[in-house]
């Protein structure tokens, strides 16, 4: 980090201000989308739009705790289908078990997120080998728990979080409990982040986790306590996601991707170091938009493969481009 | 070395270099016991030998590859959708038609190389974390893929079936293939400029660099040979399935598969240290696993799970003694 800073001092400083590239793209988007449909302009459509983003928006947020702190996490994907099977496979029907089920579901998730960081951080297994082997083992739990196909159905009272909108509100009109939920994760999550100590250890740990340990900063702690916080966001996307899609064995395969992917659009750094919630947010808003866009223009979903991989490497490019030549 | 076993009274002995050799023999050992203790010892045949070895042969070939990409301390994240993609073409070009059998190993060849060169180029040149460039350019392939084709497309004419069915006494074609190629890969990495180039490279990008080496030259081949054995093994498992699929890479999870046979193989992922025959007992390994599994009679979901823990485990079974810090 030093060394950039001594780079950029001898540069001569761009005049435009440095506004992180992934609002523009997001503001961008919606306007396009806007002008493509109306309808988007009015609250029913971009509340549901956030609705439909708030699970992978969540998850994003968590997922950049590890991803600053230097690692991947490849099991939250997994996590969300361990939620949604599991907590359909124990509410049976009864409304009132949402209250002891989620609960519990987040205590599960804190566990998986201990054992990752334990591995990671004890048994010196690189996060990429050790979360995998997570993923794969959570797959065949949820596939045991359910018997291979799902049974049973969640409860109303559990897909509340992800389903119910408050309606007839004045200027915004409705306003949907996953939006709610969104905004409450995303400010704590920018919080724990950016206005914490626990923040600031992070990123040491990301940047060069040797140097934070000589400096006193208990790495493996903090690597842990990122695992766990990563999980604890996947099982809430996991109970929104649920909540508005159903249930379904493989519910949340693909999200971990996703989520790595809202990080990078919005600017982190794999390996670690540097990542912001709030632009991160941002990149879970702009794949969403896209997707939203290609479905406006018709476009079959490989092109949505083909779009993603493009602004996938588009995105890092940029970044790295801008890292080397502007010294940011 | 040979200073250290000069001074000491007896060399040391080490670890990691063995570790596979270790983990391989412990596995062969579960399972010959397993099968004395069950009583069954109808499985302990040279035939069954064979069987447990050419059922991995596409994941083996994918492994060769990529044990490339991560010596250099890179990783590729396409291979399975250049399985896919490979075994497509195949079967597409071939149409039943031995006459084009030529044609269309040449042109899944270029398209290997053509991948790689992509993915080389992405990641050395504008320096993008070649998860990220591998990960994009999977999504890319699968795309068009899937554009194109959403079922079994064209068909592989009989003689080429020789390739995954033909047998030499017993033991399959495909099989000394894998052998052969896994060889070859030795000997490049061991007796070539090249070779000892990837593991500078991997060791430390930037030494490697002042050293002289061009870098970008090293990332780039390792990554258009890491293609290349993906699209081998797409044609392999065209071979075998009689025809491709634009999903077949992907079902077999050869991506992370790969990976994790590499890793058990004693590869390290931040490049520089591992070899080719770690990868091949780390492939012989995991088809031992799953032999095991069946033979003990494990629950499919049980076996997933166990699996999961296993690669780990085996991983552990070297990181842990290591004192440098990982993410």
């Amino acid at each position: 980090m030093s060394e950039q800073s001594l780079m950029a001092a001898d540069r001569p400083k761009r005049g435009l201000p440095r506004v992180n590239p992934v609002y523009v793209l997001v503001l961008a988007l919606i306007v396009a989308i806007i002008i493509m449909n109306p309808a988007f302009g009015e609250p029913t459509g971009y509340m549901n739009f956030l609705k439909r983003v708030a699970a992978l928006a969540i998850l994003s947020g968590g997922a950049l705790y590890v991803i600053v702190s230097g690692g991947f996490d490849l099991s939250v994907g997994s996590i969300m289908t361990l939620t949604v099977i599991g907590s359909s496979m124990l509410a049976s029907n009864d409304p009132n078990s949402t209250y002891w089920i989620i609960p519990l579901m987040l205590c599960i998730g804190a566990v998986i997120g201990v054992i990752n960081g334990l591995v990671v951080s004890y048994l010196k297994v690189p996060s990429l080998i050790a979360t995998l082997g997570m993923m794969i083992s959570l797959n065949g739990v949820a596939f045991m728990w359910s018997g291979g196909a799902p049974r049973g159905y969640l409860p109303d009272t559990f897909r509340f979080f992800g389903r119910y909108n408050i309606s007839d509100l004045p200027v915004i009109g409705l306003l949907p409990i996953a939006v709610i939920c969104l905004v409450v994760f995303g400010v704590i999550l920018w919080w724990g982040m950016h206005r914490t100590n626990y923040g600031r250890l992070l990123h040491a740990v990301g940047d060069n986790p040797l140097a934070a340990q000589l400096a006193g900063v208990p790495v493996r702690t903090v690597r842990i306590s990122a695992f766990v916080v990563s999980a604890l966001t996947a099982v809430l996307a996991g109970v929104i996601l649920g909540g508005r899609a159903g249930v379904s064995v493989n519910i949340g395969s693909g999200f971990e991707l996703q989520a790595i992917t809202a990080a990078v659009i919005g600017g982190a750094q794999l390996l670690g170091g540097r990542g912001s919630v709030p632009a991160t947010i941002a990149g879970a808003l702009a794949l969403e938009a896209i997707f939203t866009l290609l479905n406006l223009l018709g476009l079959a979903q490989p092109v949505r493969l083909v779009v993603q991989g493009l602004i996938l490497i588009g995105a890092v490019a940029f970044a790295t481009y801008q890292r080397k030549h502007v010294g940011r | 070395m040979t200073d250290t076993s000069l001074h000491a009274p007896a060399r040391k002995f080490r670890f990691e270099r063995h570790a596979s050799t270790i983990l391989l023999v412990a596995a062969i050992a579960i399972y010959i016991g397993l099968i004395l203790a069950l009583g069954q010892t109808r499985f302990l045949t040279l035939e069954n030998l064979v069987a447990i070895l050419s059922r991995s042969i596409t994941l083996g070939i994918t492994a060769i590859g990529q044990t490339f990409a991560i010596l250099v301390a890179s990783i590729d994240l396409s291979v399975a959708s250049v399985i896919s993609a490979a075994a497509v073409v195949t079967s597409v070009v071939m149409n039943g038609d031995p006459a084009m059998m030529i044609p269309a190993i040449l042109a899944v060849l270029a398209l290997g190389a053509v991948v790689g060169l992509i993915n080389g180029l992405v990641i050395a040149k504008l320096e993008v974390n070649p998860l990220i460039a591998t990960l994009g350019m999977s999504l890319i392939i699968q795309g068009v893929l899937s554009y194109y084709y959403n079922n079994f497309a064209g068909k592989v004419p009989v003689e080429f079936q020789v390739f995954a069915y033909g047998t030499l006494g017993i033991v399959p074609y495909s099989l000394i293939f894998m052998f052969a190629l896994a060889g070859l890969a030795w000997f490049v990495l061991r007796f070539t400029r090249f070779g000892s180039d990837i593991y500078s490279v991997g060791g430390n990008q930037e030494v490697a660099r002042l050293a002289g080496i061009k870098t970008a030259r090293v990332i780039v081949g390792a990554h258009v040979l890491c293609s290349l054995c993906a699209a081998i093994a797409g044609i392999y498992l065209a071979s075998r399935l009689r025809s491709g699929a634009p999903w077949i890479g992907a079902e077999g999870v050869y991506d992370l598969e790969s990976i994790a046979v590499v890793v058990i193989g004693g590869t390290v992922l931040a490049g520089g240290r591992g070899g080719i025959w770690g990868t091949l007992a780390g492939v012989v390994i995991f088809s031992l696993i799953d032999s095991i599994f069946n033979v003990a009679g494990v629950d499919a979901f049980v076996k997933q799970v166990l699996r999961g823990i296993i690669i780990v485990a085996a991983v552990a079974f070297y990181a842990a003694r290591s004192r440098r810090l990982v993410a």
